[in-house]
């Protein structure tokens, strides 16, 4: 009785030491890979068709999801931030409170969600179903390296892509606020611009979106290529890795954000 | 799909990412405005600056003449010396009276400085001289509650 009870506290702790060390080596796998790609990644720059293809797919073709949610992220905070700023008489405060959050936060974070979403997930399928069909082998067999044909200009298009669409994201977010606040509900729109480039200052503000939204890209697209790349070479090994591509993704964005806005905006 | 077309649309994709860029630059941040061409610094010191932040707008006549780029507390004579900076295109005069005010009700606070008529204008690193710290509230409030309970007796 006692031993059994003392053998199942055993096996509990082997499976969490079990899980720890997996995550590790996974981890550890993933830095390699992370360095393999930036030793490879000449090629990609050398063959600049490659990572033109990428951006395009990852993008280009993620440009009207990022349009469409900053022009509808814009129009709420517009409508919201009027609804609670008329309440203490400071409704022209309106284009700061929208421009701020937009370039501070919702901007890079949302739009790398979405990206997260829309070209990372494709990216993992790309690569996984590229493994479960035995072509990066094929690849391999024909002397041409996988990590620099394939991976490094998937993962560079990402990087290259992320601020783009994350300004984009804020630019049509802060015409989103405009419509809603000076068209719509009529708040002064000379008040709205000028207390706007008043408060948002572009090295401060401006800039450090714009590096929040490199490292997300950073994150996300490492994310998705190491992810197709590590797929279990089956169906449902694909169908995993992808899923685990959206949810790492998103949860190393917000971990990111928060401790990029840690260090960013300290108080001052 | 073709090459060309490829190239076209990422290009494309590109262009309008920086004009974004460039939007949010100019017409939602103050890059046009905040960087003077050329400036020269003044140095005001103030028994109290209130809520002023670096930063901080420097206005004559409401207009934005410069901005406050350091602040920082003088241990020996207990004041804040706040280091602004100005557009050279504006030159004041030795007297001229440096103020912390405040943009509206509950407004952001800014250094307004008033002209004086002296002949000789401040060069850069001057001290100006006459300056009126920022009026606390808390401060008005209990000389006005003094000045009531003082009064209170005579009513009677």
């Amino acid at each position: 009785m006692v031993e059994k009870s003392v053998s199942s506290v055993i096996e509990l702790i082997r499976t969490v030491g079990h899980h720890l060390n997996d995550g590790l080596q996974r981890l550890g796998f993933a830095a390699r890979f992370f360095v393999m790609v930036l030793v490879y990644s000449g090629q990609s720059f050398r063959r600049l068709h490659l990572t033109i293809r990428e951006i395009y797919f990852s993008g280009f073709q993620s440009l009207l999801i990022i349009l469409v949610s900053g022009l509808f992220i814009g129009m709420v905070l517009g409508m919201q931030g009027y609804e609670t700023l008329q309440r203490y008489g400071s409704s022209e405060a309106l284009g700061v409170l929208v421009a701020l959050s937009l370039t501070r936060e919702l901007g890079p974070v949302v739009a790398a969600l979405l990206f997260a979403s829309r070209a990372g997930s494709a990216i993992t399928a790309e690569i996984g179903l590229m493994k479960a069909t035995e072509q990066l082998t094929a690849m391999d067999m024909m002397a041409v390296n996988p990590i620099a044909r394939v991976v490094a200009p998937k993962f560079w298009g990402g990087v290259i892509s992320m601020p783009l669409l994350a300004a984009l994201f804020s630019a049509i977010g802060v015409f989103g606020g405009y419509l809603v606040g000076v068209v719509l509900i009529g708040v002064d729109e000379g008040a709205f611009w000028s207390q706007m480039q008043g408060s948002v200052d572009f090295r401060y503000d401006v800039w450090n979106g714009v590096v929040k939204s490199f490292v997300f890209g950073v994150a996300v697209s490492l994310i998705a290529v190491f992810e197709g790349y590590d797929a279990v070479p089956t169906a449902e090994g694909v169908s995993g890795s992808i899923k685990r591509t959206v949810v790492y993704s998103a949860l190393a964005i917000l971990a990111l954000d928060f401790v990029l806005t840690s260090f960013m905006f300290r108080g001052l | 799909m073709s090459r060309k077309l490829l190239d076209l649309w990422v290009g494309f994709f590109v262009l309008l990412g920086f004009a974004s860029l460039l939007f949010l630059a100019l017409r939602v941040g103050n890059l046009s405005s905040a960087n003077f061409a050329e400036t020269y610094q003044l140095t005001a010191k103030f028994d109290n600056i209130g809520g002023l932040k670096v930063r901080g707008p420097v206005k004559s006549a409401g207009v934005v003449v410069g901005r406050v780029t350091e602040i920082r507390f003088d241990p020996e004579s207990y004041e804040a010396v706040t280091t602004l900076t100005i557009d050279s295109r504006y030159r004041f005069p030795k007297d001229t009276f440096a103020s912390i005010l405040t943009a509206g009700l509950l407004g952001e606070q800014y250094i307004g400085l008033d002209a004086g008529g002296d002949e000789k204008m401040f060069k850069s690193g001057d001290v100006v001289a006459k300056t009126q710290s920022a009026v606390v509230l808390e401060k008005l409030i209990s000389q006005f509650m003094f000045n009531k309970a003082s009064e209170g007796p005579d009513k009677k």
